[in-house]
Formats: structure tokens, C-alpha cells, sequence
């Protein structure tokens, strides 16, 4: 092979390899990527919708389709506009949530590094590909951060109560929209609410205002914050 | 009886119930005047109508159409923030809470009527009162210095023209020249406020003007969060930041606004750019209604109702009211256990316990922030402090950015909170 040749046959095979690492990433790499995306979001066999809508079959999925969910005014125009999820819409949402959707209730900065997120689409594409054959996600996507009694989390918030408690979490976690720094929290399953307010009251989550904001609540006072939080 | 008159009476027993409301009874609409749109003042008014769904008429007296926030001013004076990132309107408390907003100054305050005046001649009445007026400056604090000398030697500490004034001075400052700020006693405004300025003027310098020095003069033997603080200047403004504690006389100085001469224990030092923060006491509306004791009003953790009138709520930094930290978060917390105390008592309205938090956020320098807060409950006797926490030296640049994120979240959330 002549030099000119050599260099042309690597050229194109870079092209190559970038082409493929755009449209289909590494999914090995992608499952760690999505550790960052659990806390909120399920995938695999049985997932939910649950603080966030559930990620199988988001490929090709219209956004804001989950029945019920309480979808930012940003979303809904987006769905309003015939939007679908695709690799494209997908990435530049992830690569920065608040630029793609204004008033997005998801919680998070965005992931500058373009190959990450290429490598995280092709982990969830997994979820997308064969509806009628949701392969299994690994164990961390709804293993509970928390062990919590059954009476705990059968208590029912005293909703007027949580309204009062709120006002509190209000001077930070905005009713509406969200920001890089402090997730919203409106909208939230009451079980997500209470298990993560006593994940910091345990200290298993580190954010020392939270460990301080969950430390002095009562049991039937987390309780009735999340049902407050459920409801608005 | 005729169907007209059965059907009159029904409608009246519909009406009285529908009206019923403990302490008012026979009366009109309670009304609840506000003086002072700030983080206490526009919670409290916005909580009130908000949750009282119309059953309370709200009225909030600020003279500024647009309120720019002392919090984050440092960021501007920085070069991190713009002024116009700093700025609120009230017209979404108009217009979504139907609260009457009126721009002008409550000038006087007859506590025997409850009856207020304003600037304009205009007088209203209340049920009950809240008063958030921020801070004012004691006279004669600083020697040398009154508010006539504030468009030289500006105290920036209160947000608006003022830390335009500062920072433009700071900008025109000749290469190699020399920044002065004078440290005020305690209590005052935003504990962390005047080193997190020492830290964000000196963060322009470093890019703008490298060789200049920053001089602080304080009578204080030490200050909130002094450790982070000062880890920070020697990392990011090394050699740039000369403190002057009382030991060293910083607790006895004169300014000399015509020939800008700072004097630190008799040593005459000449400066380019001065900026005096004085001695604080509660906004002069509160001495007017004679509610104060000393420099501040007293109030009762359990309602912050003034403990001399309880037709009066006080707010904020205004307040004498125990542990709490003079702070936007303070003011803003404050205000919801009033705007609850304030229902109850007006409408019925469900009572719940007192809880107050704070967390203040200061930013040491790109991507550095710090945290300092504590949550706190009402006893008879003040608003105690019921554990806390405090960033510690060393994070890791990780965690610092994070919690400089954080308070970047905190701006929008609060900001969120009092005005939309």
C-alpha cells in the first residue's frame, strides 16, 4: 500500500469509527454512564414510571406520552409540536436539559462529554428495540437506598400539614421549573419522596442542608410532605 | 311561608357560613398591610394571599418599582452576576395573588388608629401589620462618615446603585492602588456578606488589576466562616488581602472622605476606593412605630409578633429575635411562620409549630463555594438554634463547585418564592 493509500484507508476508517461511536455508542460503557440517571428513572423488566417517566421504549416514544405524569409546560409544548424521542432530540436534551427544555423538571446539570452521552443512548436504545421483549436491567435501577418498616411507609400525610412543611423546601426546590444546583422535587411519588427524606435523615445521602432539613422531621411529618409533594 | 322567602333564608344560612371566620366576624375583609418588598415582605404578602384564597385583602407598601437584591450583589461586584440577573418586579404578585402593591414610603404609623401614612398623603388602615424594612445605618458609626458621604465612599449594602457605584469606582481604580473596606460590628446584615466581598472585589482585582491591595479594617476579633475564608485568600488572592482585626486597631478608624484617607489607629492610609459598612440598626419605619428596643425590634419566635404591639409582625433583618443570622433565607423563613400565625388569627386558619432554617452560600471564587446553616424552633423566650452545619477547609473541587451550583439554585428558588 502506498503511503497516500495507507492515509486514506486509516482516514476513512476514523470516519468510520466516528460515524458508529455517534449513532450507537458503547452500551457496556452507557450502563455506567446511567447510574447518574437512577435515583430518578427506571429500565428493564417491570420498570416504572416513578419520580421520573420510566426510560423503556423512550426511543421513537412521543414526548410527554406518559399517562398522568406532570410534565413541564416545556415538554407539553414540545409534545404539542408532534415531537418523537430520537437520538438526536435525545442527546441535546441530555447535554443540557434546561437548554433544550426551559422549564424541565428533571434535575440534571447535562453531560457535556459527547461520547457519554452516545454511549448512555445506546445503553437505554437496549429498552427500545423489541417491545414485546424488555431485556432485564441491572439490580441498582430499583434496589431501595433505604430500608424503611412497613409502618413507615404506610403512615398517610396529613396533606394541610405538608402544605405548611413545604413552604420550607420552597425557598429552594422551585414550585415550577428547576434548576442545575437543586433538583425539583413537585410532583414526586409519595414512596420516592419518603424514602429518599430518610436516606438523608440516616445520613446515607451526603448533602449536609438536607441531612439537616430531614434530621428534625418526623416520621408523620415526611409523610405529610410527600403527600403534599404527590399532589402538587 | 312563600317558596321566596324559604328560598331568601336558605341563601342568608348558605352566606353566613361561607363568611364565618373566627376573629372577624361582622366585620369586612381583614386587611393585612406589608411595608417592605423584600425576601421578608414579599413572602409574607405573597404566603398570605396565596393561601388565604381572597379572604384576606394583602396591600404591600414598597417604594422601589424594581427590587434589586442585596443577596448576590458580591457575585456583580465580582463580574459573575450582571445587575440586570439582580432585578424583580412586583407585577406577579399583582396579578397572579391579587395582592395591591403600591409604590410608595409609609412615613408614619399611628399603632392607637392602625392607620398608616405614606409619603403621598395617602392614609390606610390595618387589622395587622408587618414590617420588613431591612436595615438602616446608626449615625456616626464610622467617624467621618454619614450617608452624604456615600456617593464617595459608598456602603454598597443595600442592593441597586449603590453596588453600581462600587463597582464602577472599583473599575476606574488606577493600576496598583489601593482598596479599602471598613468592617462593620455585630449584629448586622448577612454575617458572611463583607469577606465574601473581600473575596469577590479581590476576584476582579486579581483579573483586572493584579497588583492592587485590599485593606480591611475590623472591629471584630473574628468573623463567619474566618477559617474558609481565609484558606481561600491565601489560595486564590495570595498576598492581596491585609485584615486589620481589633488587635491591630481595626475596631478604631475615620475616613477622611475629601482627601480618601483611611485612618487605622491614628496610621493615615491613602486610599482609591473606600467602602465603609457601617453599624447597622432595623429600618427607621420600626423606630417610627416605636416598636424598637435598642437598635432592633423584639418579637416572639412562636408568631414574630412585635413583643411591645401584636397587631405587628416583624421580618428579617429588622428583627431582635434570637439565633438566627440577619439573611434573605432568615427573612424569608420568618415570613412564612408569620403569614401562618397571621391566617390563623384572621381566618381560622390551622395553627402548626413554628420552624425557621438558614443557609448562607458565599462564593470564594470561580466555581468555590461554601456553605454555612442551621435549623431552628421558638422558645418563650427567642428563636434558638437547633444544630447546624458548616463546609470545611479542603473540599474537594468537586463538592465546591456543587455547592456553588447550589447557590446558584438557592438565587432562583427564593427569588421564585417571593415574586412569581
Amino acid at each position: 500500500m502506498t503511503p497516500i493509500r495507507t492515509l486514506l484507508f486509516l482516514l476513512s476508517f476514523t470516519f468510520a469509527q466516528a460515524a458508529l461511536s455517534n449513532e450507537f455508542g458503547d452500551a457496556k460503557l452507557g450502563e455506567k454512564v446511567y447510574a447518574q440517571c437512577v435515583a430518578c428513572h427506571q429500565v428493564g423488566k417491570g420498570a416504572q414510571t416513578g419520580i421520573g417517566p420510566v426510560l423503556n421504549g423512550i426511543f421513537g416514544r412521543q414526548v410527554g406520552a406518559i399517562q398522568d405524569y406532570n410534565y413541564s409546560d416545556s415538554l407539553l409544548r414540545l409534545k404539542h409540536n408532534g415531537m418523537r424521542w430520537n437520538f438526536d432530540n435525545l442527546d441535546a436534551y441530555i447535554e443540557n436539559p434546561r437548554a433544550f427544555a426551559a422549564q424541565t423538571r428533571m434535575g440534571y446539570a447535562g453531560l457535556a462529554d459527547p461520547k457519554a452521552r452516545a454511549d448512555l443512548l445506546a445503553y437505554l436504545r437496549i429498552f427500545s428495540d423489541s417491545p414485546a421483549n424488555i431485556p432485564e436491567a441491572a439490580p441498582t435501577a430499583t434496589k431501595y437506598e433505604v430500608e424503611l418498616p412497613d409502618d413507615i411507609l404506610a403512615l398517610k400525610g396529613d396533606i394541610a400539614y405538608g402544605e405548611y412543611l413545604a413552604s420550607e423546601c420552597l425557598t429552594c426546590h422551585q414550585a415550577q421549573g428547576s434548576s442545575p444546583g437543586i433538583p425539583p422535587i413537585s410532583g414526586w411519588p409519595e414512596k420516592q419522596f419518603v424514602l429518599a427524606m430518610h436516606a438523608y435523615k440516616q445520613k446515607l445521602r451526603t448533602n449536609p442542608v438536607m441531612q439537616m432539613m430531614a434530621g428534625r422531621l418526623a416520621d408523620e411529618e415526611i409523610a405529610a410532605l410527600a403527600a403534599y409533594f404527590a399532589s402538587h | 311561608m312563600s317558596f321566596n322567602r324559604r328560598h331568601f333564608l336558605e341563601l342568608a344560612a348558605g352566606t353566613t357560613a361561607a363568611l364565618a371566620a373566627p376573629a372577624v366576624i361582622g366585620m369586612a375583609k381583614p386587611r393585612v398591610v406589608v411595608i417592605g418588598g423584600g425576601a421578608g415582605g414579599a413572602t409574607a404578602a405573597r404566603y398570605i394571599a396565596k393561601d388565604s384564597k381572597g379572604a384576606i385583602d394583602v396591600t404591600l407598601i414598597e417604594p422601589s418599582r424594581v427590587y434589586y437584591t442585596c443577596f448576590f450583589s458580591n457575585l456583580y461586584l465580582g463580574g459573575e452576576r450582571t445587575m440586570q440577573s439582580l432585578a424583580h418586579t412586583y407585577g406577579k404578585l399583582a396579578s397572579s395573588h391579587g395582592i395591591n402593591v403600591v409604590h410608595d414610603w409609609a412615613i408614619g404609623i399611628d399603632r392607637d388608629t392602625r392607620t398608616i401614612t405614606l409619603a403621598s398623603g395617602y392614609k390606610m388602615g390595618y387589622d395587622r401589620l408587618i414590617l420588613s424594612p431591612g436595615i438602616d445605618f446608626v449615625d456616626g458609626a464610622v467617624a467621618g462618615w454619614d450617608t452624604s458621604k456615600q456617593n464617595k465612599i459608598p456602603h454598597a449594602y443595600k442592593g441597586g446603585s449603590q453596588t453600581e457605584l462600587l463597582k464602577a469606582q472599583l473599575e476606574a481604580m488606577p493600576k496598583g492602588g489601593t482598596f479599602a473596606m471598613v468592617a462593620p460590628p455585630n449584629p448586622y446584615r448577612c454575617p458572611p456578606g463583607p469577606y465574601e466581598r473581600v473575596s469577590m472585589i479581590a476576584h476582579l482585582l486579581k483579573q483586572q488589576n493584579p497588583t492592587a491591595k485590599i485593606i480591611v479594617a475590623d472591629p471584630k476579633p473574628k468573623f463567619s466562616k474566618e477559617g474558609l475564608f481565609r484558606e481561600a485568600w491565601a489560595k486564590h488572592y495570595a498576598g492581596m488581602i491585609d485584615w486589620v482585626g481589633p488587635n491591630f486597631g481595626g475596631n478604631n478608624v475615620s475616613v477622611d472622605a475629601d482627601a480618601m484617607i483611611l485612618n487605622i489607629d491614628g496610621e493615615a492610609v491613602k486610599v482609591d476606593v473606600c467602602n465603609v459598612i457601617p453599624a447597622m440598626k432595623a429600618g427607621r419605619i420600626c423606630e417610627i412605630a416605636g416598636i424598637t428596643e435598642g437598635n432592633w425590634a423584639p418579637v416572639s419566635g412562636h408568631t414574630m409578633q412585635s413583643r411591645v404591639d401584636d397587631k405587628i409582625y416583624v421580618l428579617g433583618d429588622a428583627t431582635n429575635q434570637g439565633d438566627m443570622p440577619k439573611s434573605a433565607y432568615s427573612a424569608n423563613s420568618q415570613a412564612k411562620v408569620a403569614a401562618m400565625a397571621v391566617r390563623a388569627e384572621l381566618t381560622g386558619s390551622r395553627v402548626f409549630p413554628a420552624k425557621f432554617s438558614n443557609t448562607c452560600w458565599s462564593m470564594l471564587g470561580t466555581d468555590d463555594g461554601v456553605k454555612v446553616g442551621a435549623s431552628y424552633q421558638a422558645t418563650d423566650e427567642k428563636i434558638a438554634s437547633v444544630g447546624g452545619f458548616i463546609s470545611k477547609p479542603g473540599e474537594s473541587a468537586d463538592l465546591r463547585k456543587a455547592t456553588f451550583q447550589e447557590s446558584l439554585g438557592w438565587y432562583d428558588g427564593i427569588t421564585a418564592d417571593m415574586f412569581s
